[in-house]
């Protein structure tokens, strides 16, 4: 099998607080091929963020640190580089857009200088051949009157529009890989459906592959190829969509798919949205076991002995249960 | 930035200016003694005398009549006549004005220009060696009152080193560098002391701004961009951080003017907050008048040059 574009093995970044250690990330596993749509889903809290912002190392360290694995880059490790190593791989060849599109761009530099900011640097262009590349991406994410909009702050953009130009800005280096932490969470649902579509007509255009980081199981089962799901600074399973949606092996995955609204289902009883009692344990200090054991409905004794490891039960479908 | 902004501020200032005068005027008038109390006391001045100089200056007259006349006169140039130094206002100011502008002004450069670099790089490595000392230094710069530290000052620099004179003289009888040399020796002791009060509560301001800023999204995505760390403060943080350091250098400016009355007292600096105190010993009215009310134009204009940097500095203010 041909090398994955990105490979996480046993990655653990955790944080010194004054109480102790967080472990966020406390051995995940995961890859993405070249091309592939990745969703990383699980609820808040559960270390998706962590994951995301670990591969670009856009944590802040201390108070994180990595304790271990590896962040494999098209096979070499990422994480014994140095800062000037790592910037020459952000934006080039892993982009990253976040959740909040109203707070992640600079509010004193218009949306064309901060485009234009990163193909200077990438391109090695002058600042005036870079603003043009920066109205290019502006019409390529379909803002309209792009040749007057680069000159504008992000203040006269509303939230959709500097989501497009995130990620107009995110793609003006033609990455490998575009991170998109929960990048639909922030936007209403109309302009979510757009920003998605907007998505996938870029990777089409690219070839890129996407990870594509959310809590919304719509977007995953509309959106990726392949699902991981995180519980808690861990993979709990990992699947094809079809394979996810079908056969959810996980007690968490299951309940997960159960609480998405269904229209066709509640119309005529009295359906109630489920959802999966209790929260997530706090990572400072896990217990030992399974970490969804205190809210799982099938939970045994062995349960809360040891951590179940990640094992195949079908090609490609991996589950994180004694189940 | 537009212009109808910086058209807008620059209008703003005269209701304020006319405001400030109106209300200097009034305390003034209201305040007990005037130039001619001394006459009374004078047994070779008959009282009919002191009245009829009164009424020439029209200080019988009722207040706002009076500060028409003021409003009338000063916008014709004509800034009032000492009684006591016998001379006009306006000359008075203009031979004290240049020493404290100078001595203000560079003390506010130099606290600007320390306190930027240490307040910044304090911040980008809190709690390190560096954070702790310039804290601990800021800490102490700004607990101590001018008064002491000019004493201290006067002290070690000038009594025990003898490295600087003490009483600064405006007449240096010496040409050439000699005669520069001389006055930046004696401007040192009052500028670092000023500089040192503004200079370390700037430190701790500039600090904790740029600790506010380096936290946001934005500097995540401007590190996420693969510019180095160095182009990530100077570009991305710095100059969000300096939009509440331009607001607070304005608002302590009144307070550096005060600061400076005291200073100039300490190191005998013929400026004009050493005119103005003995303007109000001697119940020298218009010159009082004056000082205070050029003091009050210049709190007003840096205010109008610190809402213009403030607008090129932040694009969201001047727009609206």
């Amino acid at each position: 099998m041909a090398e994955p574009l990105l490979d996480i093995r046993g990655l653990k970044t955790w944080f010194k607080t004054d109480d102790g250690m967080v472990r966020a990330v406390d051995g995940v596993d995961l890859h993405i091929d070249r091309g592939e749509t990745l969703g990383v889903v699980g609820e808040s809290g559960c270390g998706k963020t962590v994951t995301a912002r670990s591969v670009l190392k856009l944590i802040d360290m201390p108070p994180g640190r990595f304790e271990a694995g590896q962040i494999l880059w098209q096979g070499r490790d990422l994480i014994p580089l140095d800062d000037a190593e790592m910037n020459k791989i952000r934006a080039r060849e892993i982009a990253i857009i976040f959740q909040e599109p109203m707070t992640s761009l600079n509010p004193v530099y218009t949306v064309g200088d901060q485009i234009a900011e990163v193909i200077e640097l990438h391109q090695k262009l002058s600042r005036k051949q870079a603003m043009v590349g920066a109205a290019d991406m502006l019409k390529l994410v379909n803002i309209p009157n792009p040749e007057r909009r680069v000159h504008d702050y992000p203040h006269q953009f509303s939230g959709g529009m500097r989501q497009r130009v995130m990620i107009a800005m995110a793609l003006s280096c033609q990455p490998k890989l575009l991170i998109a932490d929960e990048p639909t969470t922030a936007l209403d649902v109309t302009i979510q459906a757009q920003i998605l579509e907007l998505m996938q007509e870029m990777k089409e255009r690219f070839g890129m592959a996407i990870m594509l980081i959310t809590h919304a199981m719509g977007v995953v089962a509309e959106t990726t190829q392949r699902v991981v799901v995180m519980y808690a600074g861990k993979v709990v399973e990992e699947a094809s969509v079809e394979a996810l949606f079908g056969d959810p092996r996980h007690p968490y995955t299951q309940g997960l798919i159960r609480s998405i609204p269904r229209v066709d289902r509640s119309a005529g009883r009295q359906a109630r949205l489920e959802s999966i009692p209790g929260t997530v344990p706090s990572l400072l200090d896990p217990p030992p076991g399974c970490r969804f054991a205190a809210r799982c409905r099938y939970v045994m004794p062995a349960c809360t002995q040891a951590i179940p490891p990640l094992k195949e039960v079908a090609p490609g479908h991996k589950v994180a249960c004694i189940l | 930035m537009s212009r109808q902004y910086v058209i807008r501020k620059i209008l703003i200032m005269i209701p304020s200016l006319l405001g400030i005068s109106l209300v200097l005027f009034t305390v003034l008038a209201m305040a007990p003694g005037d130039p001619f109390e001394e006459l009374a006391t004078n047994p070779a001045v008959p009282p009919e005398v002191r009245a009829a100089l009164r009424a020439k200056f029209g200080l019988d007259d009722p207040v706002w009549t009076r500060y028409l006349h003021w409003l009338a006169a000063m916008l014709q140039g004509d800034w009032g006549f000492s009684f006591v130094s016998r001379m006009d206002v306006d000359k008075l100011i203009l031979q004290r004005l240049p020493v404290t502008l100078i001595v203000i002004g560079s003390s506010q450069i130099i606290a600007i220009l320390v306190a930027l670099p240490v307040g910044v790089l304090a911040a980008t490595r809190p709690y390190s060696l560096f954070d702790q000392v310039a804290n601990t230094l800021a800490f102490v710069g700004f607990s101590l009152p001018t008064f002491f530290t000019g004493l201290l000052f006067i002290l070690v620099f000038s009594i025990q080193l003898d490295w600087l004179p003490f009483v600064y003289r405006a007449n240096i009888d010496a040409t050439g560098w000699q005669f520069y040399w001389e006055h930046i020796k004696q401007s040192i002791m009052p500028v670092m002391v000023l500089g040192l009060f503004q200079g370390a509560s700037l430190v701790r301001f500039v600090r904790s701004s740029v600790l506010d800023v380096i936290k946001l999204d934005y500097v995540t995505t401007a590190r996420s961009k693969g510019i180095g760390e160095r182009k990530v403060i100077t570009k991305h943080v710095v100059r969000n951080a300096l939009i509440p350091v331009v607001t607070l250098v304005a608002l302590q400016l009144p307070i550096v003017f005060g600061g400076a009355i005291v200073t100039e007292q300490i190191f005998r600096v013929p400026g004009i907050g050493s005119l103005l105190i003995s303007a109000m010993l001697a119940n020298d009215t218009p010159v009082v008048m004056a000082v205070t009310f050029v003091i009050a134009c210049l709190v007003v204009f840096f205010n109008l040059l610190a809402d213009i940097i403030y607008g090129w500095l932040d694009p969201r203010i001047s727009y609206r």
